[in-house]
């Protein structure tokens, strides 16, 4: 039998990495629910900029905050890049050909990573210490890249819903034609969104190279999670995304000290793949 | 107010308006009337700038509109309530108005139109937090109407507001609409439902195979013996 402490502690962490993957999951979905294109390549602009992060910090020098902000200043920019240069192009063409296009943009980000900086693992070394909370040691990194984390999809929440280019992002994959007619210009929409993903992207990279190393393949890593709990939480599916992060992050947490992290990514996917049988429109899918 | 001069416009290989010359002055109602595929819809699609002319000049208020892209027209002062409502279905009503005050000029006297808009749909005050999608019918087009007033038009093109609504509510519909036009808006309205049109202007157009057929004073065309029978079903 294993200790509760150890299943709490695990429960705690599993909560901790829920935050940061719903980040993910959350501007992968935001750029997903407006312009209806998969960014395959994702996860690896967070590569890039978790590169970003650790020249600005452990090569150059310059305290954590600048990283982050030039992480987050870059990963706009890449968003906007990736979709006047990439999508913009091809938005009226087969499904199939957006695909392929971000898909090629991966091995292109990744191609170039192992090009320019090899494929050793590089991590941000700050000295952030671990906290005693009831017997339980946890993380300080962990805890500051959580609070960032929720912080962040509040702001999003309130930029969506408050602002009127937020409505207009929501309005422009419910109707391009009616939501031109509102004087808003549907292209610029498109690219605000991309930029709005695209920092997302560079805030979560900020956040995760405080618990992870990074290399050329970071994307391969957490790639395949952020997608399943988009597709888990319907794809578009915001709540949705933010709900399927923890029950994924939990399994994988609390099974990996059950068993071993091996078997977390195991469970995870059985759980997967049962409830796309179960509900596949998303956990929290309208029935009907 | 509103000038199109041998307008010409279509989709691809396909011309839906031919030479279509229309006018509208200020503080006036007109309709264009005409049977399904006649151009009515092409002909609003156009003005607003969803799609460009092929040929001809289309001119609001002295200046040329012809080409440029919807999201600028609204701008200068035309808004259009496009045919099936097209309301963003997923977002609240208020949300719905919000998104009529997009442009920044309209932004500024947000809080006075939507008293403007509650005044006139009691109904949508009432429903502000709902889906819009969860409205019925009248009251969709009750919003439509009220998101393009968000803008601070001075021309409203109406295109088939009364489709798909229950008859008494077709006549509420209207009453509605001759209110909106005794606030000082001009209207530019298409209509299949061409008995009740024709009391609500003060001239209309009629509109075959995307061609002016008959242009006059409403009360003139409505005792047409052509037009009544064909549209009217006296």
């Amino acid at each position: 039998m294993i200790d509760p402490v150890f299943l709490a502690e695990a429960a705690v962490n599993g909560l901790l990495l829920g935050g940061v993957l719903a980040l993910l999951a959350l501007g992968l979905n935001l750029i997903f629910g407006v312009i209806d294109i998969v960014w395959i390549a994702y996860v690896d602009l967070v590569m890039i900029c978790m590169y970003a992060v650790y020249f600005v910090v452990q090569v150059y020098g310059w305290p954590m905050w600048v990283g982050g902000l030039a992480s987050v200043a870059l990963g706009a920019l890449l968003g906007i890049g990736v979709h006047v240069l990439i999508i913009s192009p091809i938005l009226g063409s087969a499904p199939v050909n957006q695909l392929l296009a971000t898909g090629g943009l991966l091995f292109f980000l990744q191609s170039f990573a192992t090009f320019l900086w090899s494929t050793d693992h590089r991590s941000v070394r700050l000295a952030l210490p671990r906290l005693e909370i009831l017997d339980m040691p946890i993380s300080v990194a962990r805890l500051i890249a959580f609070a960032l984390s929720i912080l962040a999809m509040l702001g999003l929440y309130l930029f969506l819903t408050r602002t009127y280019i937020g409505t207009a992002i929501r309005a422009v994959s419910q109707d391009r034609e009616a939501t031109a007619l509102m004087g808003a210009d549907p292209r610029r929409v498109y690219v605000v969104t991309s930029a709005v993903g695209g920092a997302m992207a560079g805030l979560a990279a900020a956040l995760l190279i405080l618990q992870y190393a990074v290399h050329p393949f970071f994307g391969a890593a957490f790639g395949p999670i952020t997608f399943m709990i988009c597709v888990l939480g319907g794809l578009g599916n915001m709540v949705g995304a933010f709900v399927a992060s923890f029950i994924l992050s939990e399994v994988i947490a609390v099974s990996g000290v059950i068993w071993s992290t091996e078997m977390g990514y195991v469970f995870a996917f059985v759980v997967f793949i049962v409830m796309i049988f179960v509900r596949p429109g998303g956990i929290l899918a309208r029935r009907g | 107010m509103l000038a199109l001069t041998n307008v010409t416009a279509g989709y691809g290989a396909f011309t839906a308006l031919w030479d279509v010359t229309l006018r509208v002055e200020r503080g006036e109602a007109v309709a264009v009337v005409g049977p399904n595929g006649s151009g009515k819809t092409t002909l609003m699609r156009v003005i607003s700038g969803l799609i460009a002319p092929r040929a001809g000049t289309l001119t609001f208020e002295g200046a040329t509109l012809g080409g440029r892209p919807a999201y600028e027209i609204v701008g200068r002062g035309i808004a259009h309530v496009p045919e099936g409502r097209r309301i963003f279905p997923a977002l609240s009503v208020a949300d719905n108005l919000k998104m009529g005050a997009f442009l920044p000029a309209a932004r500024k006297t947000f809080a006075e139109s939507l008293a403007r808009v509650f005044a006139l749909f009691p109904a949508l005050a009432e429903r502000r937090p709902q889906r819009a999608g969860s409205l019925s019918g009248g009251e969709q087009q009750m919003l439509a109407i009220g998101r393009a007033l968000m803008s601070r038009p001075r021309l409203i093109l109406l295109d088939e507001p009364s489709m798909g609504l229950a008859p008494v509510m077709v006549l509420r519909l209207f009453d509605l609409i001759r209110r909106v036009r005794e606030e000082g808006y001009t209207i530019l309205v298409v209509e299949q439902n061409v008995r009740q049109v024709l009391k609500l202007v003060d001239r209309a157009y009629l509109l075959e195979v995307g061609r002016i057929k008959m242009e006059g004073r409403a009360a003139v065309l409505a005792e047409q013996d052509f037009i009544r029978k064909a549209y009217v079903g006296l």
